[in-house]
């Protein structure tokens, strides 16, 4: 064949002709980085090589700025006898009994969600699952932390919208209840929110699957979705790279989701894990197909020869690097034995999924130690490579790490020197003002548009402290998860924003009454060729590290997102962190609301005065500095214990996390749950000037708020005080109805302050869409 | 006593409605799409989801399904059949109930616990509640705004077809406040709450739910259908 006839790029033209320009800076590569492509292969790349090494090379994809750092969530992982699978894998894999496993796992999707609200939020939901989904397990629900710039800036009510209605259109349609997460609003993220997502799934602990693509002879199936150009670049040239002014040019490199495809996918992997038919699997995310041909082939030290052009394609002039670099959604990569392929096959014409036999495993040459992996394209060698020289051998960077310069005097202008109100009129129209700004008010507006309920197993769901999912309906068996994170902590201190972070997940999990067992995170930071930025999360990672050790659980997986910024401006640095706790019996779970008049009313933990980078710092006085509240993992270990021993032993009817808004927001919520009032007597000792206003809105760590039927209060005091854990009566719970009593400081009914808590996001978000006209004519 | 529950390819509350089929004692049956036999099920449950992904209209493709075909002829015959949020889009579809469901007047998907009022006890589903009884029960929609022509709604209204209506605010706009209506038989019955999952306190809201699915236990004599296969043991 002559040049004339090919309009594509092959090795064969790449010997030829040694030194054509080539693209390399405009898909993100650096000239070293270019320099050592050409070295591995003793060539220049085909132009389909050089877009599979443009992408595994990319931050997203490589971690090669993070990498370095963490190593620390191995080197310092305490020991645990239930992790199965743990970073590097999909998901890491825990085992929750002797015969049932869950895995879970937290990814980013910022960037596309900005660009394209509703697709890029939808099309993160569906990564996420397939991910859970490879790991053998079936997916049992979703969880997203969001974070969106201020909640009245108009470029607010484009995006938060259109990411909510996403994240619900693709979870619901999916069948997979949402039983958690957040909505935080920060100026900090206005040209860049934050869109998380977290799957947790379910597997029988023989039914982990691998990702090696095992046995030469072995076929390569794709199946799902036909291949288009949606996607193209995403990680690269998305996920990669800072925003400007051109993003929304980027609009063809957000991806496409139709979440009835990934249903039956779903349910075709489940019943070829089930028949025990495949030797290897994985998902097809972030860099597509060339992920998932070289991870797969990596893994195993194996080769593979693949003929691409049998790749089903929506788009039948797309080249043959836009087919390996697309990242169109719904499909997953198989290994299968030849003599069950056609067993293979029939499982995905039972769900209507196209499953194509696109290549075959090889064995590496004689002498070698890894195959290649070759790809043609109608006959032509397009891509010859080693693939673990994408996979592994990808830069590493020991980047710059400076301190910012502006963090001293950050530091140094606490807010626990501003001024306070000191009298009770003060404080309720305080309250009233907290419970309806936008992060301490109600979500509803947000969570009403998600499922909770679906697959019948969700025993608490948001606003809950953690979602509670009933894994075995016979046993009661079940785990519970929390997402948290404190941009403005981890801005004055990222390694105890880190770690605070950590103890709000821990913590939350635990007042349901769960055992917390394991960790994983997503750090959203800016730009780390910024040296400032880099150290922050090289301080947050060191955080993480050392506070899941102190804690005793180990990180099983996470996800790195750097370059959230807008020009200069990076975001806040925004670790959040995920526990997931087992509890051994859901029917034992401890619900957040106050719900029987007369109980007693407990506060566990020890009140200091620490009000910087509080919510009422940034509400009342738009000020941040100072450092943040004190960890004390030793003491949220003995919060913990202790929740969890009344919870078996049936001592307290309900228990609430303290975080953002203190005291006051912790009663607020307990209340409004199921419309029951509470009495509150402050301690002597906090009850006089100032002193109350720091009582209630102080965000010391480590406590929880809880209550306790009549009768066992002795019994529940004499359980705390052997923890040497702090224990205060405060009142006790009102009639139905009834009021927020502070004695000697104010009442509030609880009509008043629903008004307040519930009205702030319909009024911010309600009308930004038209409505559909019924009318009877 | 059998109540089967059709999966769909996009059915999501399949294993919910035969939960709840289980919890108030019958056996659930699962049946398929493809599958046109109805396998001796003394009534039938179209459960919420997203059949077929909800393309073109929700339950446009879905009463195509071979099932579909077989639950339509048993269902003039007096076979129960309840079709909860998505199956009450397919009942509409098939016409086997008259009127439409279109998009929540917000035009948002809403998931709360909803009051509803049970306006008619006399329907194969509802025998267990009495009339005006007021009862909580999840609705999650996206499509359950219920419309249809003015001389529609006031037939349904003297006909005693409407069976259940929403209380305090309206979830999704649905014209006269209408949550389930029936078929004119009373066998068939559509509603856009979700009663299968109210059926256990420990994951719902009430157990109010079950009560749609003992009340067709009682409304069904075992035999009285005949089918038109033999039943598999």
């Amino acid at each position: 064949m002559t040049s004339v006839e090919i309009d594509f790029d092959t090795v064969e033209q790449a010997r030829r002709t040694p030194d054509e320009e080539q693209p390399f800076a405009e898909l993100g590569l650096q000239p070293d980085e270019y320099e050592r492509i050409r070295q591995i292969l003793g060539r220049r790349p085909t132009q389909s090589e050089l877009a599979m090494y443009s992408i595994m090379w990319s931050e997203h994809c490589s971690y090669k700025s993070s990498k370095i750092h963490l190593r620390q969530f191995g080197e310092k992982k305490p020991v645990s006898e239930r992790v199965l699978a743990g970073i590097g894998e999909n998901a890491g894999v825990i085992a929750i009994s002797d015969d049932i496993a869950v895995t879970f796992k937290v990814e980013s999707h910022n960037h596309p969600s900005y660009v394209e609200p509703y697709q890029g939020a939808a099309t993160g939901v569906g990564g996420i699952v397939r991910d859970i989904l490879a790991m053998g397990a079936r997916p049992v629900a979703v969880m997203d932390p969001l974070r969106f710039g201020a909640a009245d800036h108009p470029d607010t009510a484009r995006v938060l919208p259109g990411v909510v209605a996403g994240v619900g259109g693709y979870g619901n349609c999916l069948g997979l209840p949402n039983i958690g997460g957040e909505v935080v609003f920060d100026p900090c993220y206005q040209g860049n929110p934050l869109v998380n997502a977290l799957c947790v799934g379910v597997l029988p602990v023989d039914r982990l699957q691998r990702k090696e693509a095992d046995g030469p002879g072995n076929i390569v199936v794709l199946m799902g979705a036909k291949t288009g150009r949606d996607g193209i670049g995403g990680v690269s040239v998305l996920a990669s790279a800072t925003f400007d002014e051109g993003s929304e040019q980027r609009r063809p490199s957000v991806q496409v989701g139709d979440p009835f495809m990934e249903k039956l996918l779903i349910e075709s992997c489940l019943e070829l894990y089930a028949a025990d038919l495949i030797v290897g699997v994985q998902d097809l995310g972030g860099a597509g197909l060339t992920c998932a041909l070289t991870e797969t082939s990596a893994s195993a030290g194996t080769g593979m020869k693949v003929q691409l052009e049998t790749v089903p394609l929506r788009e039948p002039s797309m080249s043959p690097h836009e087919v390996l670099a697309s990242e169109s959604q719904e499909r997953m990569l198989l290994i299968v034995e030849p003599s069950r392929l056609n067993a293979v096959l029939g499982i995905a014409q039972l769900w209507g999924v196209l499953a194509t036999p696109i290549g075959v495993v090889t064995a590496p040459e004689p002498g070698e130690k890894a195959g290649r992996l070759t790809i043609t394209w109608h006959g032509e060698t397009v891509v010859d490579v080693p693939p673990g020289s994408l996979v592994d051998d990808g830069p590493v960077y020991a980047r710059p790490l400076k301190e910012p310069n502006d963090l001293p005097l950050l530091q140094a202008d606490r807010a626990e020197t501003l001024p306070k109100p000191a009298d009770g009129d003060g404080l309720r129209a305080l309250l009233l003002r907290m419970i309806a700004s936008p992060n301490l008010c109600d979500k509803s507006w947000v969570t009403e548009q998600y499922d909770r309920y679906v697959l019948g197993n969700t025993v608490l769901a948001q606003p809950e402290d953690a979602g509670l999912i009933r894994i075995d309906e016979n046993s009661g068996l079940g785990v519970a998860i929390s997402l948290d994170g404190n941009a403005r902590y981890a801005r004055l201190d990222p390694y105890a924003g880190a770690q605070l972070a950590l103890a709000e997940a821990y913590r939350n999990v635990a007042v349901t009454g769960a055992n917390p067992v394991a960790v994983t995170n997503c750090l959203n930071f800016g730009s780390p060729e910024d040296p400032a930025v880099m150290w922050q999360f090289a301080e947050a990672v060191r955080g993480l590290a050392d506070g899941c050790l102190e804690l005793g659980i180990p990180v099983t997986g996470g996800n790195v997102s750097f370059y959230n910024q807008t020009g200069a401006a990076a975001i806040h640095p925004t670790p959040v962190v995920g526990v997931l706790g087992v509890h051994d019996d859901v029917a034992q779970r401890v619900p957040m609301g106050f719900s029987y008049a007369g109980d007693a009313v407990f506060l566990l933990g020890s009140t200091r005065t620490e009000l910087s980078g509080s919510e009422w710092a940034w509400v009342e006085h738009n000020h941040l500095g100072g450092t943040p509240p004190q960890v004390d993992l030793p003491g949220e270990r003995r919060l913990g214990e202790a929740l969890g021993e009344a919870a078996d032993r049936g001592l307290v009817r309900s228990a609430h996390d303290l975080s953002d808004g203190g005291l006051a927001q912790a009663l607020v919520e307990s209340s409004l749950r199921r419309g029951f009032g509470v009495d509150v007597e402050l301690p002597a000792e906090w009850s006089t000037g100032t002193l109350p206003f720091v009582y209630l809105f102080s965000e010391s760590t480590g406590r929880a708020l809880v209550t306790v039927p009549p009768g066992h209060e002795m019994a529940f005091t004499a359980l705390c005080e052997e923890r040497q854990l702090p224990v205060t009566k405060l009142g006790t719970v009102a009639a139905e109805g009834a009021a927020l009593s502070v004695q000697g400081q104010f009442s509030v009914s609880l009509d008043e302050l629903r008004e307040a808590w519930t009205g702030t996001l319909p009024r911010l978000f309600g009308s930004t869409i038209s409505t559909n006209v019924v009318q009877e004519d | 006593m059998k109540i089967g529950v059709v999966t769909f390819p996009g059915s999501l509350d399949d294993g919910d409605a035969a939960r709840a089929a289980r919890y108030a004692g019958a056996e659930a049956v699962r049946l398929w799409h493809a599958d046109p036999e109805l396998h001796g099920v003394d009534a039938v449950v179209l459960p919420g989801g997203f059949s077929y992904g909800d393309y073109l209209r929700c339950g446009a493709i879905a009463r195509f399904a071979p099932v579909m075909e077989t639950i339509a002829r048993e269902a003039r015959d007096g076979l129960p059949v309840l079709g909860i949020c998505n199956g009450f889009q397919i009942l509409c579809e098939a016409h086997l109930l008259p009127g439409a469901l279109t998009r929540n007047q917000h035009l948002h998907f809403r998931n709360r616990d909803q009051r509803v009022r049970i306006e008619n006890a006399t329907t194969a589903w509802t025998g267990d509640f009495s009339a005006g009884q007021e009862v909580v029960i999840p609705v999650k929609n996206g499509e359950g705004c219920f419309v249809g022509s003015t001389e529609l709604l006031d037939e349904l209204e003297a006909n005693g077809q409407i069976v259940a209506r929403y209380v305090g605010e309206n979830p999704n706009g649905s014209m006269r406040d209408i949550a389930a209506i029936r078929n004119e038989a009373g066998n068939v019955v559509g509603i856009m709450p979700h009663p299968e999952h109210a059926v256990d306190l420990l994951t719902g809201p009430s157990v109010d739910g079950l009560g749609f699915f003992t009340s067709v236990l009682k409304a069904i004599t075992p035999g009285r259908r005949t089918t038109t296969e033999e039943v598999p043991a």
